[in-house]
């Protein structure tokens, strides 16, 4: 039996779980971090964009040395079909002034120097250790065992941040088998192309980078993609729902292959080579499939937590600022010595005073909404990209019959009544 | 007892890919670990340590990111660590590492008090020479067993060992006295799983920096300018097609086989 005794045990070195132990190290509190992979990041994939404004009260002067590849100045949307788009972008000299909004990050490196930070504060991180289940005695989280031996720890708070999958909020019963219309399987290749190219390619200096979200009939409105700048490489994905991808019977690589060579996209990453594959999971779900957060000596933060914002692309800066507040929430638990149920749910109400749960609840419809009406993002952008060809293409027909034929061609597809419902629908769940 | 293992931080050669044009390795991103012969290494060290008594050091030449490397043997057991580490040992060949990690080694058995058992892996996964073991072992004038595959007997009141050994040919056991330089297979051993209070040791541990200052060095043995070897040319193996499988009774395939290769004697006599 060991008599390992920390005041927090922290699982999992993501975001959440650094950001949490960083704050807690800072203010003098015994932190323990356990890591299943080799090194905190290792495990870790995301899209690649890292805002910065989530890291005050972390990290001093952040980002410094953090390893960010390019501050994003240019943010662009596609809504792309077989052969075109129609894009909408925004691009501004105020996102190329410090602190920069945010960054494109490379997460085995980023995380990896997360932990570093969160070590020299005073948090000690153990890697290559998985966290089994959480030890409860007198109905109160007392600790976790590991798979090691002497492989128990004892601690007054547990704060979960084992990711989407999180073993130990589904030991706990905090949350059901994540369902399959809840989660996305995202896919990401990092190509590499020379700093210039790139440069060029996306018009912006070294150091600045470009966005760009892609949706549209092109995936048949069932699947999100993105490209990336960073330094000297570009990251492109695709993602889709799990539920999607086991009905159409669909290889995530497949789509993956065919997104590279669309005429829009081919251009960009012609010439680089392939450095990386990466594939992970998105807890999709909103706010209707958020876990229990809190119990008696224990907390959930991050995306163990279903803490992503899918239609912003958003997820690691929530994960932080929960991570960070349940730090400050145990170390007010801490003045009283009471880490109950009770004295936790300081953390639902400090998340629901943030944007983390005001932006979650604002969308809670989103994702349902997306699931259900396929045609928001499968006809629309279809008859977006040919009502602009239709306008922009010159051939003898006066602006005012075209006018009239893509009304015409708007109605027998959806339909009015239709077309009325889903402006009321994106009304009532996006504005 | 004391054990001194000498470790080297790799490439994960499982993520290396090679580039084909140039015939270099493509190192960029992929992240660094302890070489896995090593890994065996020091299983066996602290296996001897915890029958014996005793401590484990360890050893590595390389950057400031191999205190990582150190730091993982720690997590398995080892008792201290120590980098050798300064920019007059860049470019070094294995000659040069194994002049440089001979004097690391006798700071260490002045600091740390005299070796044993010094070991290493057979050879690193990233250049596969199987060079500097035997170079530090010939400096020290010891007795080299390399590809150690079993350890049978250890007596350290008579000051021997009992050691097996892998050859092109089969196995050798061998007496040999202490102290003695082994460098060894993976089947050495099987890794056993850390306990938990010796990864928290390691991470709260600090790994000893050796430079250039710290240890009497020839300058004239160091680095790059010292490293006598020369790497003329680098190329990848061209892949070899597999073999066509004939399938059949004999005579079927015997039939099939005769075909195939009548055309290639036809255009040869």
């Amino acid at each position: 039996m060991s008599n390992l005794k920390y005041d927090v045990i922290v699982v999992g070195a993501g975001p959440a779980g650094l950001a949490a132990a960083t704050v807690l190290a800072k203010a003098g509190v015994k932190v323990i971090v356990i890591e299943r992979g080799r090194f905190a990041g290792s495990k870790n994939v995301m899209g690649g964009v890292f805002y910065s404004d989530c890291m005050k009260g972390i990290i001093d002067d952040f980002p410094g040395k953090a390893p960010v590849e390019r501050h994003i100045i240019d943010q662009r949307i596609w809504l792309l079909d077989n052969n075109s788009f129609v894009g909408f972008n925004h691009k501004n000299e105020l996102f190329n002034k410090k602190p920069y909004n945010c960054h494109t990050v490379f997460r085995a490196k980023f995380d990896n120097w997360f932990a570093k930070q969160a070590a020299d504060a005073g948090a000690l991180i153990i890697t290559r250790t998985l966290a089994k289940e959480a030890i409860i005695e007198n109905n109160r989280i007392v600790g976790i065992t590991t798979g090691r031996p002497d492989g128990d720890i004892k601690a007054d708070c547990v704060i979960i941040a084992d990711g989407v999958n999180s073993l130990l909020a589904k030991s706990l019963g905090f949350r059901k088998e994540i369902k399959r219309e809840s989660v996305a399987l995202a896919v990401k290749e990092v190509i590499g192309l020379d700093e210039k190219i790139i440069n060029d390619r996306f018009n912006v200096k070294s150091g600045e980078g470009v966005t760009i979200e892609v949706t549209g009939s092109f995936f048949n409105g069932e699947a999100m993609a993105f490209i990336y700048t960073n330094k000297k490489s570009i990251s492109l994905g695709v993602g889709m729902v799990v539920e999607d991808l086991v009905k159409n019977k669909i290889n995530p690589n497949d789509l993956l292959e065919s997104f590279k060579a669309h005429p829009s996209v081919a251009p960009l990453i012609n010439g680089g080579e392939t450095k990386e594959y990466l594939a992970h999971l998105i807890p999709e779900g909103g706010y209707k499939e958020m876990p229990k957060l809190i119990g008696n000596g224990v907390m959930v933060v991050g995306d163990a937590a279903m803490m992503v914002d899918a239609i912003h692309r958003e997820g690691s800066n929530l994960a932080v600022t929960s991570g960070k507040l349940a730090a400050e929430t145990y170390i007010e638990a801490a003045k009283a010595g009471d880490f109950s149920k009770k004295s936790l749910s300081l953390y639902e109400e400090k998340l629901k005073e943030s944007f983390v749960m005001k932006d979650l609840k604002k969308y809670k419809g989103v994702p349902a909404l997306l699931q259900h009406n396929k045609r928001l993002l499968q006809q629309y952008p279809k008859i977006l990209n040919n009502a602009a060809f239709e306008i922009l293409n010159v051939n003898g027909v006066s602006k005012h019959d075209k006018e009239k034929l893509l009304w015409k061609n708007m109605k027998q597809q959806i339909g009015v009544s239709n077309l009325i419902r889903d402006l009321f629908k994106l009304w009532r769940n996006v504005g | 007892m004391h054990a001194l293992v000498f470790i080297k931080q790799v490439p994960d050669a499982s993520q290396v890919r090679v580039n084909y044009e140039t015939g270099t390795l493509i190192r960029e991103g992929v992240p660094a670990i302890l070489n896995p012969f090593e890994v065996h290494a020091v299983e066996e060290a602290v296996k001897i340590r915890q029958k014996f008594g005793g401590k484990v050091t360890i050893l590595t030449m390389g950057p400031p990111q191999a205190a990582d490397a150190l730091k993982e043997c720690l997590s398995r057991g080892a008792d201290k660590g120590y980098l050798l580490s300064d920019r007059i040992f860049a470019g070094s060949d294995t000659l040069a590492t194994s002049y440089a990690l001979y004097e690391g080694a006798k700071k260490i058995i002045e600091l740390e008090g005299e070796v044993d058992f010094f070991f290493a892996g057979k050879q690193a996964i990233d250049g596969d020479t199987a060079q500097t073991g035997p170079g530090i072992a010939t400096r020290f004038n010891v007795p080299l067993v390399t590809y150690l595959i079993k350890l049978d007997e250890i007596n350290l009141e008579e000051k021997y060992v009992i050691a097996t050994r892998l050859t092109e040919f089969g196995q050798e056991t061998l007496k040999v006295p202490i102290p003695v330089f082994f460098t060894v297979e993976e089947s050495l051993n099987t890794l056993s799983h850390s306990p938990l209070p010796w990864l928290i040791k390691a991470a709260q541990s600090k790994i000893e920096i050796l430079s250039g200052e710290n240890v009497d060095l020839d300058k004239n043995q160091c680095g790059l300018k010292n490293s006598p070897t020369i790497v003329k040319k680098a190329f990848t193996p061209e892949k070899k097609q597999r073999g066509a499988t004939l399938t059949g009774t004999f005579d079927e395939v015997v039939n099939q086989a005769a075909e195939k290769v009548a055309p290639f004697l036809n255009d040869a006599l």
